[in-house]
């Protein structure tokens, strides 16, 4: 027993004395974009893959972040019941989202071209998403918060120079302006685009 | 000659709206210009505007979306050789754009390339200044070109057919029309043996289509998965625009890290 004891704690010892290594910003997009890559490429049901793609969503992305981010200046206006629907609802907003731009895709072959630190919390991992017989070859640029090295988040993708988070923040900004700056007409948009 | 004056009238009484520096350095103009938000370019006739663009759409359903589709049927071969000899064409506004510009070691590899493309590339049809190690380079305009030398956006708005654009970006393309479009100055403006006006409006509408056919998933993604396509266009446009303007490869150096600095997740 005491044997037993001993050979366990020689064991487990050197587990708890390695520090937890810092993840790469373009080893997480390598991971990503092979496990994305093997979802969309399996003979799974569309539904199958639109779980999975979220999973990979739920653990790579800060989409409270880009929630928060998206919804600008008005997020100082918020009450706490507001911004914990609006973080629900923008969350199942951007996964279905989120799944829906990439299932269209049947193989897409991404390469890591370059990786450049910002500051400490941002690293920009440059790509390319290959040309196809239908789409011609894309540069996209994945902008990785880094502020816990150990586990680095998606924030931003830049589609040709294009930022995705830019855009989403001025299209939900024109909602509120057209909407007397009421974050109900917002949510309200969140739900029909969920029912559609 | 009426409606062009109607145009002309309406564009000057838009330049109210800009801030010309006449007497700045435009550079650094632009350069602060990148810590600001694309949503501060005013969008003037937003009502109007909505309205025009839901007619684009409609155009676009019944029109440049089916014959886009159709082009893409057509052999690679084809369609690289339309790409290809359209953007050889666009060469001759990408030139004197470059020299505008200050930019004279682009303004020579342009030229060289459209030579070449056009003589042993037939008719641009083939990219052969690319074998000789002339990389195909950014096009230009003259609203790029205004934009550099300072000149603000202007009011936003949406024209029929033609779609997005601004204040500064249609003076632009006024220049294409009073001189400034060597292919507009042979083929419409002046009667020459070679070609006739059609050829340039083909052109314009082959490039048209092209573009379409190019974008046809990424423009139902965005359909799709937009709350307010108007307003997501609008902004895709803005910042197209002024990374273009500012000819930077860096996408980083057109963010504004502002608001991300205080959503702090970690």
């Amino acid at each position: 027993m005491f044997k037993n004891k001993f050979f366990l704690l020689i064991f487990l010892f050197p587990l708890f004395s390695i520090p937890i290594e810092a993840k790469e910003p373009s080893k997480l997009i390598n991971e990503i974009v092979n496990e994305a890559s093997a979802i969309l490429s399996s003979s799974d049901p569309v539904e199958s893959k639109i779980i999975k793609l979220n999973n990979i969503a739920e653990k790579s992305v800060d989409i409270d972040g880009i929630g928060m981010y998206t919804l600008g200046k008005y997020r100082k206006n918020l009450n706490e019941d507001q911004k914990i629907k609006y973080k629900k609802l923008f969350r199942s907003y951007f996964l279905k989202s989120f799944s829906s731009r990439l299932v269209d895709y049947s193989n897409p072959k991404i390469n890591i071209v370059s990786e450049k630190k910002i500051n400490e919390k941002y690293t920009i991992v440059k790509t390319v998403l290959e040309e196809t017989s239908k789409n011609p070859r894309i540069e996209i640029d994945w902008r990785i918060y880094t502020k816990n090295p150990q586990r680095p988040l998606i924030r931003d993708l830049i589609v040709e120079g294009l930022s995705l988070a830019r855009t989403q923040k001025e299209e939900f900004k024109s909602i509120m302006q057209n909407n007397n700056d009421d974050i109900n007409f917002l949510f309200k948009s969140f739900e029909e685009f969920l029912i559609k | 000659m009426k409606k062009i004056l109607i145009i002309t009238i309406f564009l000057v009484s838009q330049l109210i709206t800009l801030n010309v520096f006449a007497g700045s350095d435009g550079t650094l103009e632009i350069k602060n210009e990148t810590k600001e938000s694309t949503s501060e370019v005013k969008d003037c006739f937003e009502t109007v505007n909505r309205g025009i663009f839901a007619f684009n759409q409609g155009l676009d359903k019944i029109f440049f979306k089916p014959v886009a589709k159709g082009y893409r049927y057509l052999p690679k071969a084809i369609r690289s050789g339309t790409s290809n000899a359209l953007s050889n064409l666009s060469n001759v506004v990408t030139v004197p754009n470059n020299i505008l510009q200050g930019q004279i070691k682009e303004a020579g590899i342009n030229a060289l390339r459209f030579s070449i493309n056009s003589t042993l590339g037939i008719a641009g049809i083939f990219d052969v200044a690319s074998y000789y190690g002339l990389n195909k380079l950014d096009k230009e305009d003259y609203g790029q070109t205004l934009g550099t030398w300072g000149v603000k956006e202007g009011c936003y708005f949406v024209l029929p057919i033609i779609g997005p654009t601004t204040v500064r970006d249609s003076l632009g393309s006024i220049v294409n029309f009073s001189g400034g479009d060597a292919w507009y100055n042979v083929t419409v403006s002046n009667n020459t043996r070679y070609f006739e006006d059609s050829d340039y409006y083909y052109s314009r509408l082959s490039t048209g289509i092209d573009f379409r056919a190019k974008n046809l998933e990424a423009f139902d993604s965005l359909e799709k998965n937009s709350l307010d396509l108007y307003a997501s266009v609008r902004s895709l446009y803005l910042q197209d625009r002024k990374r273009k303007i500012l000819n930077l490869d860096e996408t980083t150096e057109t963010m504004n890290d502002d608001d991300w600095e205080e959503i702090d997740t970690q």
